[in-house]
């Protein structure tokens, strides 16, 4: 069944300098698109990842699904309830009441001056609901101890506090639970213990995640569903197994080459060239035409829709098309001539 | 190994508290040759940055180092003071911090942070300096270097000003660099060309480098050896293939398999439970012990062997053999 479903979300930033600069200096007011056009559903009981770099508009999405952000166009709909348009209150308080966040940094979203049992429970006493014993049980389930709901949170590795916030958002009985980046501020050994405790509540209270990661090698182990951003566009959406076997868009592709591989040692290939244009004024067409290896002159003109290829929705012009090679090309076919210091081209010039 | 840029022999790092002394470096050996990139691996507290801050004489009081030697280039560094470690720094020695923006002064061009660095520490002319930087900049792959010499940091991208930070480094040609976490800021593709810069940079100038990351891919792409640190101890020493496809202690061996992997699939992650310890409450004999599924007596009562150098040995009691592959 389907619980969640996006369709043509978008979300522009006013960014412009106030009103007098803007007067003097005779510049027009600036928007930034975090989010264009981004259209995606996520079943029950599953797992759906997104990822991108900095400035993909991931986190902004996931504000949008919780209700932090209001979309500038499009729609969240969380069991066909419209949450920034609906007008019954009841429909939207009972929805609201099925969603909760964990954030990325577990030092800032906990309060330093509440007791841990105190913040466990307060999604479910805002709403007035019962609390007894409700913190100890929670505590336990997330693999603290019930002694531990009435310490502060400075008492807690980080770990231990990303415990809490989980803890604290399965308080409410939720159904789905927008992740950001849950794991980018542990360690290796800690991110694998809460990384398993997700997925072993999943299976225990049947939740659904939405996961917003920049780390492909954990967006692997843990969806059903990945889609993949670039500078707030969905590029390509698939299953992990097919994104990851066989990636269609060659911003994919770039990406899952340039991630550090641990099998593959000294491994020499080819970085990737250039860096996430600018998105106030990001270029025509396709938005990674600059940096494709393959781009042709329709990639700078039109910007490509999603379509399906076998199991995926692709947004390329040239994927999959017969006649256009693979994007990465072999290691030893291209070396990148920037990277080349003056000093050893100029040594090469006078010895040739 | 024969004449190391950097040799650490037996250091330890003290920190006088009113609980007793903390030891976040204590008995750390190893050396970096020519050319050679050593990664420093650990989780948060195992002390690998304190051994590089130590090495570079950046220790913060009331820290100190209280025994053992760094050499490099054969010189002694560790008792040096004052003056004599500053000349030491930046011309000897050069530094990569993690945040790009933090590191450069705001308000000063990069042209001109990357000649003052020069004429502080070689004999020449601002005229000299000045080509020297549009040099480095253009070493680092930095298009346009004549022109964004003139630039302030905020006007480039955050993989750029790592490159700036690199190349500020690299400007007095020191023999040894140290590189703390240069990558984690950065976004997966950008992080692949810092990488590549760094390890052809060495490659090419001879200069050795000490790459201080948490991040076990970065190296597995980067390192020629790598040593693991934990509690305060280095626990295995090796080349980086020997010690990330068969590592020999459990600590390695536990922190390879709880890191996600294509080739694992959607299985559970094998996970160490516990966490590392806090230095003001070290359990007795081995620090690792009580996170160990391979614990005996032993371990409880001695501290274990400490690893001699050129090693590819760990520093525990009953180490893994060799075919006990990475689950």
């Amino acid at each position: 069944m389907r619980l969640v479903s996006v369709e043509h979300l978008t979300r522009i930033f006013d960014v412009s300098k106030p009103w007098l600069n803007r007067v003097i200096e005779r510049r027009k007011k600036a928007f930034l698109t975090a989010v264009s056009d981004v259209s995606f559903e996520i079943e029950e009981k599953t797992v759906y990842s997104l990822v991108g770099e900095s400035g993909s508009g991931k986190s902004t999405i996931g504000k949008m699904l919780v209700g932090l952000l209001d979309p500038s166009e499009g729609s969240v709909k969380i069991r066909d309830v419209d949450l920034a348009r609906e007008k019954d209150a009841a429909k939207v308080d009972a929805v609201r009441a099925d969603i909760q966040m964990i954030f990325q940094d577990p030092f800032a979203s906990l309060n330093p001056r509440w007791r841990v049992r105190d913040i466990i429970v307060e999604p479910v006493a805002a709403r007035g609901g019962e609390t007894k014993g409700m913190a100890e049980r929670l505590l336990e389930q997330v693999g603290l101890s019930a002694r531990d709901a009435g310490k502060f949170p400075h008492e807690f590795s980080g770990g231990q506090r990303q415990r809490i916030c989980i803890a604290r958002a399965l308080a409410s009985e939720p159904k789905l639970i927008v992740c950001d980046e849950p794991t980018s501020a542990l360690d290796v050994s800690v991110q694998a213990q809460v990384l398993n405790l997700m997925s072993d509540l999943k299976d225990e209270f049947g939740l659904t995640y939405l996961f917003i990661s920049h780390d492909l090698t954990v967006v692997q182990h843990i969806s059903d569903k990945v889609g993949v951003l670039y500078l707030g566009r969905l590029v390509e959406e698939a299953s992990p197994t097919e994104l990851f076997e066989d990636p269609k868009h060659p911003y994919t592709q770039m990406l899952l080459a340039a991630a550090p591989k641990l099998d593959e040692f000294g491994r020499e290939v080819p970085p990737p060239k250039g860096e996430i244009p600018d998105p106030i004024n990001p270029p025509d067409g396709c938005a990674y035409h600059p940096r494709c290896p393959i781009a042709m002159d329709i990639c700078r003109k039109m910007r490509p829709e999603l379509r399906k290829i076998r199991g995926a929705r692709v947004a390329c012009h040239l994927a999959d098309v017969k006649g256009v090679g693979p994007a990465i090309t072999p290691p030893e076919a291209q070396k990148p001539p920037e990277f080349r210091s003056k000093r050893t081209a100029d040594a090469e010039e006078s010895t040739s | 190994m024969t004449n190391p840029i950097l040799s650490i022999r037996d250091l330890t790092v003290e920190i006088p508290t009113r609980h007793g002394i903390l030891r976040p470096v204590d008995g750390v050996s190893y050396d970096i040759g020519r050319g050679e990139i050593l990664g420093v691996v650990g989780e948060s507290g195992a002390g690998k940055s304190m051994a590089g801050n130590a090495v570079i004489g950046l220790l913060s009081p009331p820290a100190r180092i209280a025994q053992g030697e760094i050499h490099v280039n054969g010189t002694r560094i560790d008792q040096l003071k004052g003056e004599a470690m500053r000349r030491l720094r930046g011309k000897e020695i050069g530094m990569v911090f993690q945040d790009p923006l933090t590191s450069l002064n705001p308000l000063l061009r990069i042209g001109d942070q990357l000649t003052e660095t020069i004429l502080a520490h070689l004999d020449i002319s601002r005229a000299e300096a000045e080509q020297r930087a549009i040099r480095a900049l253009d070493e680092v792959g930095i298009p346009g270097a004549r022109e964004r010499i003139n630039s302030y940091p905020h006007e480039f991208s955050g993989g750029m000003r790592q490159r700036v930070v690199i190349a500020l480094a690299l400007c007095a040609e020191p023999s040894l660099i140290i590189a703390e976490e240069p990558t984690t800021a950065l976004d997966v593709s950008v992080q692949a060309q810092i990488i590549a810069l760094l390890k052809q940079l060495c490659h090419q100038r001879g200069t050795a480098v000490m790459l201080i990351t948490h991040d076990m891919g970065v190296i597995a792409e980067a390192a020629d050896r790598v040593a693991v640190m934990y509690a305060g101890k280095l626990v295995e020493l090796g080349p980086v293939r020997d010690v990330l496809t068969t590592p020999r202690h459990p600590y390695t061996h536990g922190l390879m398999g709880s890191t996600p992997l294509a080739s694992r699939g959607k299985d559970r992650l094998h996970q160490i439970p516990g966490a590392m310890p806090r230095l003001d409450a070290l359990p007795s004999g081995c620090a690792f012990h009580p996170r160990c599924p391979y614990v005996q007596d032993k371990c409880k009562a001695d501290p274990g062997p400490t690893l001699a150098d050129g090693g590819g040995e760990a520093a525990c009691f009953f180490p893994l053999s060799q075919d006990a592959k990475v689950a």
